[in-house]
């Protein structure tokens, strides 16, 4: 398998000629930055719930803006750039040969942070210019809803003029990645599988949500792309690759194949065919057809049986090495992110049911799962892969094991906690709208839950902090690593 | 096949996608394409033009900086302008837009939507939403007053003591009885959503509009 071969190095390949690892550097350095951002952003909204912001009234630090901000610079900054890196990483690995083009791959990763640095601009400041004549000029002779700040796509609140660039950008990387992986000769390995699927599926998902809701179809049937595409977004862009990486990283650090090749298909089949058929359970009870409605949530159901498979699958490879799991540190990140995933699919299967809907639809329930989901789990997985790629790409051995274990636990700890706390408040919001109380009463109710996703937040963002004086020793003064 | 580039490629990532594309967005799109699209100036109707005439009353030097006079265009104008400050400002991750037949929310704020409502090009792309923090919106329409309205944005633990939603004090000119251009559109904006509708529902303190002025 082409996994193990990377990781018993052919003799006339040179694995560091391969991989441009300032560049994975520079990716991963960028990721943390919008990280940090984006834990900025939540814990500024989260203060704005429970109304300890004292920084209100300042027109450019608005919780409504900077709650955009939030899950922007993390899917598109932190998750974006995180993957690229790794990919950068792991993909010329597996192919045996390095991306298209080294200075291409650079033009990417500028273009990519203008994007997002753009984004974040945009969404803060864009607001704040809609009544200057000249916007208000250029819409009216365009005639098209044309706005400098947001629009009104969940997760697709990138300006308007970046939504192409953004799509360029996305085209690029499948070109520069794809390279390698056409010219490997034979069958591939499962994570390329997963790669190559995602590089076509992020464009269309990308092309489809930023253009038809907006310049093509309106109302209901907008609504029916749109949650195609923020559920596609999670699930063909974020999925695929989080667990391409899993099936790469795994067996290499357990050095140990995967447990069963024909799960291993099962799992990649039924998430492509059954992921896509879901969006309009976003909008449930909204005026999409019926039937429509009844699909997505048969298929929604259909995926988590096929999510068992893939969890057998790597709870199969895991057998008889639990030990690994406490003394390894990426394997536990990746483990934790699996039991997360689990529960989270298990949640959503429940949750999609037209007898939940009508409790936890629009309650904190679905911010708890989100977080699960964003947090739990993919967070997770790409924490345990800079855990093991750090020391490798800085040539040194992690300065504090202490700190590697405080992230660990405070991220586990916070999230836990924070999802939990979110989801039992979703459970009392329902009921209180149900029945009809003053809508005082849910405010009022939540401010106990949300105080406690303030503080689990806290320590989420603690988790990074060690994360980064952990890295920033490493890089300074830790020892030269033994290991590669 | 399943193993080889062309199968992951084609089928997989091409073909499946394209199917669920037919199947969840295609169908939505062909069952609702024989209802008529309606530009802004067209879903302008007596009662949006009667709060937008009382805007202009209320608050004369501020309305005739922003708008000029009363019209069907201007009014429309307001209403592209002031759903565009709703969706920069993040309102819609904090309200929803559409009721559903379900969990009593027909009660608490009136008809369950329907698909008409959303085909104009102010649900361009839709704001259904998908977070409440604050109550739906899609029937708020002359529930409160303008001046309610002007006050609540300034600030909004004035009129709701407990209220996490933000202060907005950019969409008015130091003062909550001097709206801005901005603040104007929002307030014109926020009084049409439920207009076209013949009834409106119980709510706490509701007074019938007075359609005798047109
Ligand atoms: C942090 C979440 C949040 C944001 C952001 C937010 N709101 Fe609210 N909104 C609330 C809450 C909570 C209430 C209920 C308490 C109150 O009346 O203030 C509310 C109430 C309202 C009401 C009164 C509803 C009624 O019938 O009583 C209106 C109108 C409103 N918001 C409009 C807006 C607009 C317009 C924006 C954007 C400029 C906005 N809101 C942004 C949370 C929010
Ligand atoms: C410092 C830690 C964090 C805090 C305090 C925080 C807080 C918040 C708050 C207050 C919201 C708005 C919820 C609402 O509308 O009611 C939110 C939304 C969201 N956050 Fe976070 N967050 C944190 C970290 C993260 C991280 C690390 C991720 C992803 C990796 C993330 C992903 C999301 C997502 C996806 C949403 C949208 C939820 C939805 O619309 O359903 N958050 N967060």
């Amino acid at each position: 398998m082409v996994a193990d071969e990377s990781q018993t190095a052919v003799p006339s390949i040179d694995t560091r000629r391969l991989v441009d690892r300032p560049l994975v550097l520079c990716y991963y350095f960028a990721a943390l930055a919008y990280l940090v951002i984006s834990m900025l952003g939540g814990i500024l909204m989260a203060l704005q719930l429970v109304r300890w912001n004292v920084l209100e009234g300042i027109e450019w630090l608005s919780p409504g803006r900077w709650r955009m901000v939030h899950t922007n610079a993390v899917a598109y900054g932190f998750l974006a750039n995180a993957f690229l890196g790794t990919l950068h990483w792991a993909i010329p690995r597996l192919s045996l040969r390095p991306v298209l083009s080294r200075s291409l791959s650079w033009f990417i990763f500028w273009a990519w942070q203008f994007i997002v640095v753009a984004t974040a601009a945009g969404l803060v400041l864009g607001p704040s210019l809609q009544a200057e004549p000249w916007v208000v000029k250029l819409a009216s002779r365009w005639h098209i809803p044309l706005s400098v700040g947001a629009q009104a796509l969940e997760w697709g609140e990138t300006p308007f003029w970046i939504d192409p660039l953004a799509l360029l950008g996305l085209a690029l990387v499948a070109v520069n990645f794809m390279a390698p992986i056409v010219r490997t000769p034979g069958p591939m390995y499962v994570s390329l599988w997963y790669f190559m699927a995602a590089f076509v599926w992020t464009f269309l998902t990308y092309a489809m949500g930023n253009f038809l809701p907006e310049y093509v179809v309106p109302g209901t049937s907008a609504g029916a792309i749109a949650g195609l595409f923020i559920h596609d977004l999670v699930g063909l862009f974020v999925t695929p690759l989080g667990w391409g990486l899993m099936y790469y990283f795994v067996p290499i650090m357990l050095k140990k194949p995967i447990w069963s090749h024909g799960l291993s298909l099962v799992g990649f089949w039924g998430l492509a065919f059954f992921y896509p058929l879901q969006g309009i359970h976003h909008f449930l009870y909204t005026p999409i057809p019926m039937f429509l409605q009844y699909g997505a949530v048969i298929s929604t159901i259909a995926v988590e049986l096929v999510v068992t498979t893939v969890i057998i699958n790597f709870a199969g490879t895991l057998w008889g090495r639990g030990r690994d799991f406490w003394d390894n540190l990426p394997i536990r990140w990746f483990y934790t992110g699996m039991v997360f995933y689990f529960l989270t699919c298990l949640q959503c299967a429940l949750q999609v049911t037209l007898t939940f809907q009508k409790l936890i639809h629009f309650s904190d329930w679905v911010v708890g799962h989100a977080h699960l989901v964003m947090f739990g789990v993919f967070s997770m997985w790409l924490f345990g892969v800079m855990t093991y790629l750090f020391p490798r790409l800085l040539d040194r051995q992690w300065a504090s094991r202490a700190l590697c274990e405080w992230h660990y636990w405070l991220s586990a700890g916070g999230i836990l906690v924070m999802s939990s706390d979110l989801i039992l408040a979703g459970i009392f919001q329902g009921y209180w709208w149900a029945a009809l109380l003053p809508w005082d009463v849910s405010v009022m109710g939540s401010r106990p839950f949300w105080i406690i996703r303030l503080v689990a937040g806290l320590c989420m963002a603690a988790g990074v902090v060690c994360f980064l004086i952990n890295i920033a020793w490493t890089a300074r003064a830790g020892s030269r690593a033994a290991d590669r | 096949m399943f193993e080889s580039k062309g199968g992951v490629l084609l089928i997989g990532g091409l073909g499946f996608f394209l199917l669920a594309f037919l199947a969840n967005g295609v169908v939505p799109i062909l069952l609702y394409r024989h209802i008529p699209e309606k530009t802004a100036e067209e879903v302008v109707n007596r009662r949006i033009l009667y709060q937008f005439e009382e805007l202009s009353r209320r608050y004369p030097e501020s309305f005739e900086a922003a708008f000029g006079e009363v019209s069907v265009q201007t009014c429309a104008e307001a209403l592209r302008l002031g759903r565009q400050v709703y969706i920069s400002e993040g309102c819609w991750h904090c309200h929803s837009q559409y009721v559903r037949p379900v969990s009593n929310e027909s009660r608490r704020w009136g008809d369950v939507s329907r698909s008409e409502e959303y085909q104009n090009e102010l649900q361009r792309p839709v704001l259904f939403g998908t977070r409440r923090v604050g109550p739906d919106l899609s029937r708020e329409g002359s529930r409160h007053s303008n001046d309610w309205h002007a006050v609540h944005f300034f600030q909004p633990t004035l009129v709701s003591p407990d209220s996490p939603m933000p202060r907005y004090q950019w969409l008015f000119d130091g003062s909550p009885d001097r709206p801005n251009r901005r603040g104007l559109a929002l307030i014109t904006y926020i009084q049409w959503l439920g207009s076209w509708l013949d009834s409106y529902p119980y709510y706490e303190d509701l007074q019938e509009l007075e359609q005798e002025d047109f």
